[in-house]
């Protein structure tokens, strides 16, 4: 009958009306600068640049400043200078640092080449969205401080990943102490056979370089000019 | 007796005996005076409020409707406490008091300006003839029903006059379209309360009332929407009342999504807000009046709910049918301009013209003997649900149900 269709359309919203009151399923808004929802952990824009210590960040930046990415971002938003000094890095060998790391977030565009390219799994990808500023050059462009976050941090956004770096890098110091004890016990069996005196030298363990990841070895062993973005 | 006692009761009589108290050492001429102007002041104070917090009200219901919690974010001022928002509609004023008004160069400066103060004056008069209550009517008028709809009809100038004078083809066009929306419905808007008017015998708005006191069999009130041709009278009345007030599904006038506010497009700031403010204001009005016509006015519906005064009645039935008109504007999808001319001209006006005949055959059986009493039930029920039903197949033939192949 004419009309009954207008019946059935007042009972859905009439339902709507009364299930956003008490079924969760239907109002399932979240008011949301007082209350956030959990970002997917696939969700990733802006890098950032992991340290050890919360407490002191630019004493334990994993950056050695080697500008692979800096060299590799398409719109060339990274600028690094390297520190003239060293200091000892994640697996207490000593590298550079950098001493400036800007990365200019009105280019950027959050493309993730940076942390892929990275040797070091030093920069990786945040998950803020709200980047208004108030003016539209300084506070866009972020230095090295501000691109700091602690590895807890890490763990905290984008957990898989990061206890998959973890790993990757214990067992990373793990091999290069193991090498380098048996470097050492080669040495000092090599010394003690000719009985040579200078074997006291070799008592240092010889330095070994990180291994390249395996997705960013080419880049890594051969850092490009940057290519123009195509 | 019951009826008298309440009648008597201190909050029935509580706002004449206040306004006697306020107004009562004044000498004659003036104290009418004071009387109608205390009216005046408060029928805008109270629908001002009222429709105030009913845009309110309305974004909150749509909201609700649409699973999301509608605007609760305006703070009260200088204490920053939310309540749900409740500020908004004071944000809102002052957000269209502070608007540019741009008056476009080539518009007739005068009409332009005088449209709105038209429409909000016109609907505002009609509030004059509907009585609030027991003896809370501003104007007694022998021929009030027919003072409302002159007053609400004279609306529909007002609205052309926007459009004409916008100078704007568009405009035009648009009031164009709202005129003939407006007078399509303006027919069975009038025909479907004619059949009150027979059977209370009267056009005083009062007396209309009146006339759907008591109660049958102590627990069905008399009220006229409880009967076969006062049902589909209401139907009728409602329908068309939500095109003349310019209501979704019929808000074809402004339809903000596929026009530029139709007649309204070169309005702006508080000329927009007057706009605004007079459709709810004849949706207030056409809500009294079916309240009035139909629901047994300030009554209530059972006899020991007596002791709540009848002005309470009145606003609560009114707030009830507002529910309602926003209930109908989250449900239905706008109508096309001839889908809606063609269901005023070959649906409602026929039916109300049924209807009318309707309303004479049961006045003409009422009073015979008791059999008949019964008899005109059914009879009257059939002589408006078969026109209903087989209009409606005859004009949905071909057109419903539409089946959405690719949807
Ligand atoms: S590639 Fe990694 S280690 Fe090299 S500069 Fe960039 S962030 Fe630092
Ligand atoms: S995410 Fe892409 S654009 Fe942004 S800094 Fe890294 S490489 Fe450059």
């Amino acid at each position: 009958m004419l009309g009954s269709g207008l019946i059935q359309g007042l009972a859905v919203t009439a339902k709507n009306l009364v299930g956003s009151f008490h079924d969760p399923a239907r109002y399932t808004n979240v008011e949301y600068p007082e209350v956030k929802t959990k970002l997917p952990e696939a969700y990733r824009n802006f890098p950032f640049l992991v340290t050890e210590s919360a407490s002191d960040p630019m004493g334990t930046l994993r950056c050695v400043a080697c500008q692979i990415c800096e060299k590799e971002c398409p719109p060339q938003c990274i600028y690094i200078e390297k520190s003239k000094d060293k200091k000892p890095d994640a697996t207490g060998k000593m590298q550079l640092f950098p001493a400036v790391f800007d990365i200019d977030t009105s280019v950027c565009m959050s493309c993730q080449i940076c942390v892929e390219v990275c040797p070091f799994d030093a920069i990786k990808m945040d998950q803020v969205f709200e980047v208004a500023t108030t003016s539209r050059f300084e506070a866009l462009l972020l230095n090295r401080n501000q691109l700091a976050k602690p590895n807890t941090y890490y763990h905290s956004i984008h957990p898989t990943e990061a206890a998959e770096v973890d790993g990757r890098l214990a067992a990373e110091r793990k091999a290069a102490e193991e090498k380098a004890k048996a470097a050492a016990a080669a040495k000092a069996a090599a010394a003690a056979a000719p009985k040579s005196a200078t074997a006291a030298a070799s008592a240092t363990p010889p330095s070994t370089t990180p291994t390249p990841k395996p997705p960013a070895a080419p880049s890594a062993e051969a850092p490009k000019p940057p290519t123009p973005a195509a | 007796m019951i009826a008298a006692a309440t009648t008597d009761a201190f909050l029935e009589r509580a706002p004449v005996l206040l306004r006697d108290a306020v107004t009562g050492f004044l000498p004659e001429p003036w104290r009418t005076l004071v009387n109608a102007l205390i009216a005046v002041g408060l029928i805008l104070g109270i629908f001002g409020t009222l429709f105030a917090f009913i845009t309110l009200a309305e974004r909150k219901i749509l909201g609700r409707v649409q699973n999301r919690p509608g605007p609760n974010r305006a703070p009260i001022p200088f204490i920053n406490k939310r309540f749900f928002g409740l500020s908004q509609p004071f944000a809102d004023g002052v957000k269209s008091l502070t608007k540019e008004d741009i008056v476009p160069r080539d518009a007739d400066k005068v009409l332009h300006y005088l449209a709105p103060v038209a429409l909000l004056a016109f609907s505002i008069l009609t509030f004059a003839v509907i009585p609030y209550g027991r003896n809370l009517v501003p104007v007694e008028l022998d021929a009030a029903v027919l003072y409302f709809f002159a007053a609400g009809a004279a609306t529909e100038l007002a609205v052309f006059m926007a459009g004409w004078a916008s100078r704007n083809k568009y405009s035009l066009l648009a009031a164009m379209r709202a005129l003939a929306q407006l007078i399509s419905y303006e027919l069975p808007l009038l025909l479907s309360w004619v059949p009150v008017v027979l059977i209370a015998g009267t056009l005083s708005t009062t007396a209309i009332v009146d006339a759907q006191a008591g109660w049958k069999f102590g627990f069905i009130p008399h009220w006229h929407v409880f009967t076969p041709w006062g049902f589909a009278g209401f139907v009728i009345f409602m329908v068309a009342a939500l095109a003349e007030s310019n209501r979704s599904p019929f808000d074809t006038p402004e339809a903000e999504s596929e026009l530029i506010a139709g007649h309204l497009t070169e309005y702006s700031g508080f000329k927009y807000a007057l706009f605004f403010m007079a459709e709810y204001f004849g949706m207030l009005a056409l809500s009294g009046m079916a309240i009035t016509l139909f629901l047994g006015g300030w009554r209530s519906p059972l006899p020991f709910l007596e002791f709540i005064p009848s002005y309470l009645w009145f606003g609560g039935k009114l707030l009830a049918l507002i529910f309602g008109f926003i209930w109908i504007r989250a449900t239905f999808p706008r109508l096309r301009i001839d889908q809606l001319t063609r269901f005023a001209w070959k649906f409602l006006v026929p039916l109300a013209l049924i209807n009318l005949g309707n309303t004479i055959v049961w006045s003409l059986m009422s009073n015979s003997s008791a059999l008949m009493q019964l008899a005109r039930w059914p009879v009257c029920a059939a002589i408006i649900l078969v026109p209903f039903v087989v209009l409606g197949r005859k004009l949905s033939a071909g057109v419903a149900p539409r089946i959405y192949r690719y949807a």
